[in-house]
């Protein structure tokens, strides 16, 4: 791919002021919050990691790795690890393909763009706990429309009770939720695409679907890249309120993710070393995952 | 020219229903009675008990916590998001001028410093932030729901690209009239950003109306609680309940979404653009 002028890295400042104190007072707020409520915890995280905490709050004996091999030892945590990489596998794959299929179909129609644009961005904002609520009613196994729906087919479904079934309503909502940030960010590349290349491309090829894949799919790998790791994270991360809100605090028997392990481990369970094992599992995963996107961000701005 | 096709169309229309109907499920059902859903199911029929049902859950105490209105409640959330949005704005304005605007020592690790925040979300770091803010005595006060989420460096990330795009020229002009660095900030650079900031200032209460786990560990005093709480509060007091209040859990549910819908259908433009120009 070639650089054109509207991705190109904008160039560092030539001119710039040279005052030796002044540029402390702009950056002072910023730098102070990020060492009080960013690395301080950060750093509280790690350190506790390594000591076993007393329950009653009689002092912290250091334990080196226990916590660690404690947490990747056990078969409880190795289980939600792998429900974990499930859910985050499957709610991308939806949620990535379903918002592709639509912004495709969306950049494609004359009449009523606008109507639907608005109609599949609008929830976008609504937030995982609500979101989480409505999903609930819907699969409630009394009143949701789904449950009932399930139930002409003769499928019995249990959301709440059965392990699975709770897993395919939590899926559903999770990717429901995504959906319309990817649908964003698809029909915003699409629009993006020269009016030549998509002229040249109706004419040269055979069918739409030889176009989607020779044209289209190529130009929008940057986008794919970057979504797919937002779409990870928010898989891992974001969808903490949507599991709060579905499995109402019994997470006994339900599908529950890592962070939703680590904040009961920490708050329900009062291990606090543990939990912090576990955190810090977390942040190497988070980081490397956003590392990779950075890395692809830079390409995408100096390749356009 | 292109044909019209209905495929297409119905692949939009079945895409838009999937993404919207559960939403008027819920805005239609909090019109009815909680028994009538009970026995019939949620609503795509509008019913007579909305105006009944919103006035108790705006108003009424204990309607589900004991201590909390849910018009509290949505001024919380609405101090929340405004908070966070302003706060968010002012700290990462500055900083990324500082960082782009001057030559000095240490920027380089500062600007490592302040980016490396961009790596680790709140979630995972809960527990400790968690047991600062409590050795801090911020728990249950407004700024330690708002501060400690500014920790991330996203706006300042947005706003050095911004600054970064800016013409060399203007600094160099604003220079030569005799402007210094607070001068050329409040009468130039601050001006031109206005769609930036109008974009970022959005986006920013969106996130901040939306917050869920932090507050809801911050706020242990029902007067701090947010809607997002009280979803978290009106579904746990079901426990046991003969037929639970769904008319009044729906809506809350549509209490804690109508901004957050209603400021992305109205600024819709502006929304979209802040969100895929500035890459998260």
């Amino acid at each position: 791919m070639t650089a054109s002028p509207q991705t190109a890295a904008p160039p560092a400042k030539q001119a710039q002021f040279d005052h030796r104190w002044t540029p402390w007072a702009f950056v002072a707020p910023q730098l102070l919050i990020v060492a009080i409520f960013f690395y301080w915890p950060s750093v509280q995280a790690v350190t506790s990691s390594f000591y076993l905490e007393d329950p009653f709050g009689f002092g912290a004996s250091f334990v080196g790795l226990d916590n660690y091999r404690e947490a990747l030892g056990s078969a409880e945590y190795r289980q939600i690890a792998g429900f974990t990489a499930f859910f985050a596998a499957t709610v991308t794959a939806l949620a990535l393909g379903l918002g592709l299929l639509l912004a495709v179909k969306a950049d494609a129609v004359l009449r009523g763009a606008g109507a639907y644009k608005t109609a599949l961005i609008s929830v976008y904002a609504i937030a995982p706990p609500v979101v989480g609520l409505i999903g609930m009613m819907m699969f409630d196994m009394h009143i949701g429309p789904f449950t009932r729906a399930a139930a002409l087919i003769g499928w019995d479904l249990k959301v709440g009770i059965d392990y699975w079934d709770t897993a395919i309503a939590l899926i559903t909502v999770a990717v429901w939720k995504q959906i319309p940030y990817n649908f964003i960010f698809f029909l915003s590349g699409l629009q993006a695409v020269p009016a030549a290349v998509r002229e040249a491309a109706r004419i040269d090829a055979t069918s739409r679907w030889r176009q989607f894949r020779d044209v289209t799919l190529p130009l929008l790998a940057p986008t794919a890249f970057f979504l797919l790791v937002i779409n990870i994270t928010y898989a891992l991360f974001d969808t903490f309120g949507i599991i709060d809100v579905m499995v109402k605090d019994k997470p006994a028997n339900n599908p529950i993710t890592l962070v939703y392990k680590v904040y009961l481990d920490g708050f329900k369970g009062n291990d606090i070393g543990g939990s912090s094992a576990q955190s810090v599992i977390l942040m190497v995963v988070v980081a490397t995952l956003t590392l990779a996107q950075f890395r692809l961000i830079e390409r995408r701005v100096h390749y356009g | 020219m292109r044909r019209f096709r209905p495929l297409d169309h119905l692949i939009l229309l079945l895409g838009a229903a999937f993404l919207l109907a559960p939403v008027l499920m819920a805005f239609l059902s909090s019109t009815h009675a909680a028994a009538d859903i009970h026995m019939n199911g949620l609503y795509l029929t509008p019913g007579t008990e909305g105006l009944a049902t919103y006035k108790k859950v705006l108003t009424q105490k204990g309607g589900f916590t004991g201590e909390v209105t849910g018009a509290r409640m949505a001024l919380n959330s609405l101090i929340l998001g405004l908070g966070f949005a302003l706060g968010k704005l002012i700290v990462s304005m500055l900083a990324a001028y500082g960082l782009v605007y001057f030559r000095f020592r240490f920027a380089t690790p500062i600007f490592w410093g302040i980016f490396t925040t961009l790596l680790l979300p709140l979630e995972v770091r809960i527990m400790p932030s968690y047991q600062v803010m409590s050795q801090l005595g911020a728990l249950n006060t407004t700024w330690g729901l708002i501060v400690p989420l500014l920790a991330s460096a996203t706006g300042t990330f947005y706003f050095r690209q911004f600054f970064k795009s800016v013409p060399d020229e203007l600094l160099e002009a604003a220079r030569i009239d005799g402007a210094g660095p607070w001068r050329f900030f409040a009468g130039i650079l601050v001006p031109l950003s206005r769609p930036m900031m109008a974009a970022i200032f959005i986006i920013m209460f969106v996130y901040g109306w939306n917050q869920y786990l932090w507050p809801m560990l911050m706020t242990t005093d029902e007067r701090f609680f947010t809607l997002m709480r009280g979803i978290k509060t009106i579904l746990q007091v079901w426990v046991g309940s003969q037929i639970p209040d769904y008319n009044e859990a729906f809506a809350l549910a549509v209490l804690a979404m109508l901004p957050p819908l209603g400021v992305v259908i109205v600024f819709q433009r502006l929304f979209v653009k802040g969100l895929t120009e500035s890459d998260k």
